[in-house]
């Protein structure tokens, strides 16, 4: 099973999976996204705490759990670019970051839009949702690096590093509710003793995390793809430029 | 669908949420044809992986 795994790290071989693979993963994410959202709004009924505005739940969860996925992710990669010089480690690493910001960004957003009408805020500094800022300025920090350097290998490595340093955020981000006395509520679905959301709106919420999570892996794959054809346009020019001057 | 009382912040968070998602979708094909259409562009002119080796490369 592993030698399948290790031949596809190959750039090549890599993008010959994607073309074959990225279809199936388009199709998988629009039906996952079509049964989720129709569990969101016409199944899930309305909570009673939180009324109607519980729907927010089904995108603001997801993005919460994916931003912090993202950077996980990111964390593995960075390992593969600094121990083992891995030739993908560092395109998953550099293509995840926006991604990750994005969904952050979202999860910010859709939680402060539901706290203005539950909490009666959109933002307050607790612990939990300043972790979760802190986390969404940590990657617009990396995407910077990256932008500031010309050469690919050094940036990579510059960004491994800092994305290790800042993984040091996903606890505290996790047990912040346990931490602190936050006015963010503590987890309901990761916790010991098993979820403590009803099945009526814990199985759109599973379900809308897994459309959420196909279309990260989906952006994910097409961004890599793309970042490898850039470098090899990158790797094409320069060829090009020291043919010319040696001629 | 009614949403009741809070229907903006709900319409809110779903539309802010996918034009994120629309953004992104966005910014991975027009990425993709830009690099696709640089690559057939050195191509057209003759400049390939195989054909413009590294000068320290052997022969």
């Amino acid at each position: 099973m592993a030698m399948p795994l290790i031949a596809y790290a190959n750039p090549s071989r890599f993008l010959a999976l994607t073309e074959r693979v990225l279809p199936w993963l388009v199709g998988a994410t629009a039906i996952a996204f079509g049964i989720g959202l129709y569990q969101a709004f016409w199944v899930a009924p309305e909570d009673y705490q939180q009324g109607e505005t519980v729907r927010i739940m089904f995108i603001h969860v997801p993005a919460a759990w994916l931003g912090m996925m993202c950077w996980t992710i990111m964390s593995v990669s960075a390992l593969g670019t600094l121990v083992w010089r891995h030739p993908l480690a560092d395109v998953a690493l550099k293509t995840a970051a926006p991604l990750g910001a994005a969904f952050t960004f979202v999860c910010l957003v859709t939680g402060s839009l539901w706290g203005r009408p539950m909490w009666g805020t959109y933002w307050v500094w607790d612990a939990r949702l300043t972790s979760v800022l802190v986390l969404f300025l940590m990657y617009l920090g990396l995407i910077a690096l990256w932008r500031t350097m010309e050469d690919p290998t050094r940036a990579g490595r510059a960004a491994a590093i800092l994305t290790l340093v800042g993984a040091v955020n996903l606890p505290i981000i996790k047990f912040s509710v346990e931490w602190w006395n936050t006015l963010h509520q503590k987890a309901s679905v990761l916790r010991l003793g098993g979820p403590s959301i009803d099945p009526a709106i814990l199985v759109p919420l599973l379900i809308m995390a897994m459309a959420f999570t196909l279309l990260f892996v989906t952006l994910h794959a097409a961004a890599m793809r793309n970042e490898i054809l850039r470098r090899r346009v990158r790797t094409l020019r320069l060829r090009q430029a020291q043919a010319a001057q040696g001629a | 669908m009614d949403f009741g009382p809070h229907a903006t912040f709900i319409i809110a968070a779903y539309a802010v949420a996918t034009a994120v998602v629309l953004t992104l979708i966005a910014w991975v094909i027009i990425d993709y044809r830009a690099q696709r259409r640089l690559l057939a562009e050195l191509e057209r002119r003759g400049i390939t992986r195989k054909s413009v080796a590294h000068p320290s490369t052997p022969p």
